[in-house]
């Protein structure tokens, strides 16, 4: 238990007491446009250089200026899991913020409001003179990031290093500029404003920050990625971006592709070339690349797609998160051909399945998916570093060119045939969308057709071979079995934990593989438990009815999150209540 | 000079007489007057009947979907830019289907050389209009001629500077010969747009028709203006020829991540990676 103060009214301080045990939950809101995104990006790294744990997640609405965004961060000593719910502080650069989220603070919790509002004075508000300590409107968000930096007993070095970096292009003056600010309303805060000490420092290893995107990218860096074609769309251009500002030193073409049919359609033409590759898209982008998957199922081409779900249809919430593409990516292109879909839960799930990813693909020559969504593309964590020397080298081409005469690109010694590269050699590689023999030549004979469409079916042996089991973690024949897939997986531990804190027989079982599927590794964990219920961010629950269509089990209970919302450990909660009562 | 043997001889699917036959003929002059051997290049097509030619030549190929070869095409010689990069498809295909594809290739510049064969007509679906087809042209889907004007796939071309842009005829062999030729050896995106007729299903645009038409261009191919002028004329007389070219670097060429050949060969920088995740720290 922490001692610290809280204000009763703008000017008079009194001392309560507040549990700050091993977390602490602050939320900061605005307008797009007020910077609070440089705020969130630089405290973020701080409290990570500081030793802490963090989870930082984004709502922000789709335009440029206006609105109102927050980004809640949740800060820890040890690991933490999932975005927070309530919280110990909130930061207003908005009027409207305060109304927005002063239901959500914890008793009793603070909030920082500007001292040029006329709000009336209340338990924990803390009136900040902007006025003072930032010159003009644009140093607002940077003497915001000073005084909660120094609530949290930062360093002011963690900050100052990051603003010269930050403003360096923009010239010496801003940059002592800003460090005036930060340094002014640092002093403010130490003498006006009351502390929230941070969790305890975990010294065990020295950690990283980044979002899911991020870790995608190096997860792709990591497998040899060569070509990345796209189209930019949100949420998943940071992919792209990421992998733009690594081209040059990593050797890696990126495409921004005149629409989504031509990005993919170039990715299939660079992998045939040789060139690992990934395509970075959302459901609406994904949806006019579908013929090309189909391409790269009859063709055999090795391709990733990185699909990063936001709500749709069509439009949908440009930028809020859901997890309802699973049916799309699972039957994207037409025709019938085998696939894999990974569905990353974690930050290092973004990292090492993408890399696995690129070996799948590789290994069975065809597409591969990377299914992530919103929240995990743009939330920023801390991470212990990859682990880079551990990884499998990833599959290879045929890099030979024995008996080029007579090479056949499709030939019927097994499911998977060497794949050569144009140029290599003087082995002639010829890749068709039409049905083909084994040299890849159109043909329309109905027995070569049934070969090669058994052929092709034949290499799910291959993906079979390698399917990520499901974790399961909780007690064994639970009375309550939690189902989730991706970044749900994540909200479902803290729940299990938290039912079994609370004495119920809990467990959860989390995909980070939702296809293909082995029933074997999962069937007796569903047939063991009393209730099961799938918790996904959607509104019809695919993943259950996938479930319900490969193996015969049908899941009755659901908890769904479709508002373009984040899945917390609160919402599920709340909605599991009516199902524990009955239990 | 090679034997056009070289590139094999196949059982083709295209009616007798089809100007496709004239094209292939000369494509397979063309390469193996400049010594080009079959491992060396890539031929990339998409849908219709032209497209078939990937099947119909001893090449590597990549026989895609349909509209969409540009797209595959660049990209190869993006990742590897020692490829020589051949397109061929149809005025449906590249025109219609392709269309963005096309306007984007001429922006993004990558060299590589498109062939289209403009029969003004769909023949592999039997006969209906094309984005080339002449206004009026009555067809099997357009009872009372078609009311649309007609794409100028050379003027769209020259309209957005393409490097090369040129227009053949099947007809006159040596012509199509040395205007292929011409345009692989131009440093960048090179637009042939070769007359060739369907013989089944376009009763209006014959080898006579085109004959009869088809001059030699006399005109500077660095005049713009002029290259504009001569673009925009088809009808009784449709020049033919270069009618534009301007030198400009091409996308493959100024890559740095090609300089030292194809992205294939390049073998993983872990230290590089490491750095760049440290960087998150």
């Amino acid at each position: 238990m922490v001692k610290i103060h809280v204000a009763e009214s703008p000017r008079s301080w009194e001392t309560k007491e507040i549990f700050v045990h091993e977390e602490l939950h602050l939320i900061m809101g605005g307008e797009a446009g007020q910077g609070l995104d440089t705020v969130s990006g630089l405290l973020v790294k701080a409290v990570v250089r500081s030793g802490r744990h963090l989870l930082g997640a984004q709502h922000v609405m789709s335009r440029v200026r206006g609105g109102h965004n927050n980004f809640r961060l949740r800060i820890g000593s040890r690991p933490v899991q999932g975005p927070p719910d309530t919280f110990h502080l909130l930061a207003a650069m908005s009027q409207e913020s305060v109304d927005l989220h002063k239901d959500k603070l914890k008793d009793p919790g603070i909030i920082l409001v500007d001292a040029a509002w006329e709000l009336p004075a209340g338990p924990g508000m803390v009136p900040i003179p902007f006025a003072e300590l930032a010159s003009r409107p644009v140093f607002r968000n940077v003497a915001l990031l000073g005084v909660i930096g120094a609530m949290l007993g930062l360093e002011a070095s963690l900050f100052e290093e990051q603003l010269k970096e930050e403003f360096s292009a923009k010239g010496d003056k801003i940059v002592s500029s800003n460090l005036d600010v930060l340094a002014s309303s640092m002093k403010w805060a130490a003498e006006n404003a009351p502390s929230l000490p941070l969790p305890k420092a975990d010294d065990a290893i020295k950690m990283l920050s980044m979002d899911g995107n991020q870790a995608i990218v190096l997860g792709a860096l990591a497998a040899g990625v060569r070509f990345c074609g796209y189209y930019p769309m949100s949420p998943a251009t940071s992919i792209a971006e990421g992998l733009v500002h690594a081209a040059v030193e990593m050797g890696v073409v990126v495409e921004q592709a005149e629409d989504e049919i031509a990005a993919a359609n170039m990715a299939l033409g660079a992998s045939y070339a040789g060139a690992r590759s990934i395509v970075p898209t959302s459901g609406g982008g994904f949806a006019l690349m579908t013929e090309a998957v189909s391409l790269a199922g009859v063709s055999e081409t090795p391709v990733v797609f990185a699909v990063i779900q936001r709500p749709g249809p069509a439009t949908g919430l440009a930028t809020r998160t859901e997890q309802a593409d699973l049916d799309l990516v699972l039957y994207a292109g037409h025709g019938e051909f085998p696939r894999a879909i990974l569905a990353p839960a974690t930050l290092e799930d973004c990292f090492y399945l993408t890399h696995k990813a690129f070996d799948l693909a590789e290994k069975s020559q065809g597409p591969v998916f990377v299914l992530s969504d919103q929240y995990l593309a743009s939330a920023a964590r801390s991470v212990a570093p990859f682990d880079l020397d551990g990884l499998a080298p990833i599959a290879t081409p045929d890099l030979g060119d024995t008996d080029p005469g007579n090479y056949r690109r499709y030939n019927w010694d097994g499911p998977i045939s060497p794949r050569r590269i144009p140029g290599h050699g003087e082995s002639l590689v010829l890749a068709d969308s039409h049905e083909h023999n084994e040299t890849g030549n159109i043909i329309e004979d109905g027995g070569i057709r049934v070969r090669m469409q058994d052929k092709r079916q034949a290499k799910m042996a291959t993906l079979l071979a390698e399917v990520l089991p499901p974790e399961f973690s909780g007690d064994e024949d639970p009375d309550l079995l939690l189902v989730g897939w991706g970044s749900s997986c994540e909200v479902l531990r803290e729940v299990t934990a938290k039912l079994r804190d609370d004495g119920t027989r809990a467990a959860c079982l989390c995909f980070t593989q939702v296809w293909p599927l082995l029933p074997d590794t999962f069937m007796p964990r569903l047939e063991a438990a009393g209730t099961v219920v799938a918790v996904e961010g959607n509104s019809t629950a695919q993943f259950a009815g996938l479930l319900r269509k490969t193996t015969g089990f049908h899941i009755q209970d659901t908890v769904l999150r479709y508002d373009g919302r984040t899945l917390t450990a609160g919402f599920v909660m709340e909605r599991l209540r009516p199902i524990l009562e009955a239990l | 000079m090679i034997d056009t043997k070289t590139y094999g001889e196949f059982k083709t699917s295209w009616c007798p007489g089809c100007g496709n036959h004239d094209v292939l003929v000369a494509v397979k002059e063309a390469l193996a007057g400049q010594g080009i051997l079959p491992h060396q290049f890539v031929m990339v097509s998409g849908i219709g009947q032209a497209a078939k030619i990937v099947h119909y030549l001893k090449c590597n190929g990549f026989n895609g979907l349909h509209g969409r070869a540009l797209s595959p095409a660049q990209a190869v010689k993006l990742v590897n830019p020692e490829m020589t990069v051949l397109v061929e498809s149809g005025d449906g295909c590249t025109y219609g289907e392709g269309g963005n594809h096309f306007l984007a290739a001429i922006r993004r510049n990558v060299n590589i050389t498109l062939i289209v064969h403009d029969n003004q007509i769909y023949g592999l679906t039997k006969g209906q209009s094309s984005p080339t087809t002449m206004t009026g042209h009555v067809t099997k889907n357009n009872p009372l001629g078609v009311f649309d004007q007609p794409f100028n796939p050379v003027a769209v071309a020259v309209a957005m500077r393409a490097g090369f842009v040129a227009r053949t005829f099947s007809g006159f062999h040596e012509h199509a010969v040395q205007t292929i030729v011409q345009a692989m050896r131009h440093p960048g995106f090179a637009l042939v747009d070769m007359h060739s007729p369907c013989i089944s299903f376009n009763k209006v645009n014959t080898f006579a028709w085109y004959k009869a038409r088809c001059k030699e261009v006399s005109h500077d191919p660095g005049d713009w203006a002029s290259a504009m002028t001569v673009a925009a004329t088809f009808g009784e007389e449709i020049p033919i020829g270069v009618l534009f070219r301007e030198e400009r670097p091409s996308k493959d060429a100024q890559l740095p991540q090609c300089a030292d050949g194809a992205l294939y060969r390049k073998t993983v920088d872990m230290e590089a990676v490491k750095r760049r995740m440290f960087a998150h720290a």
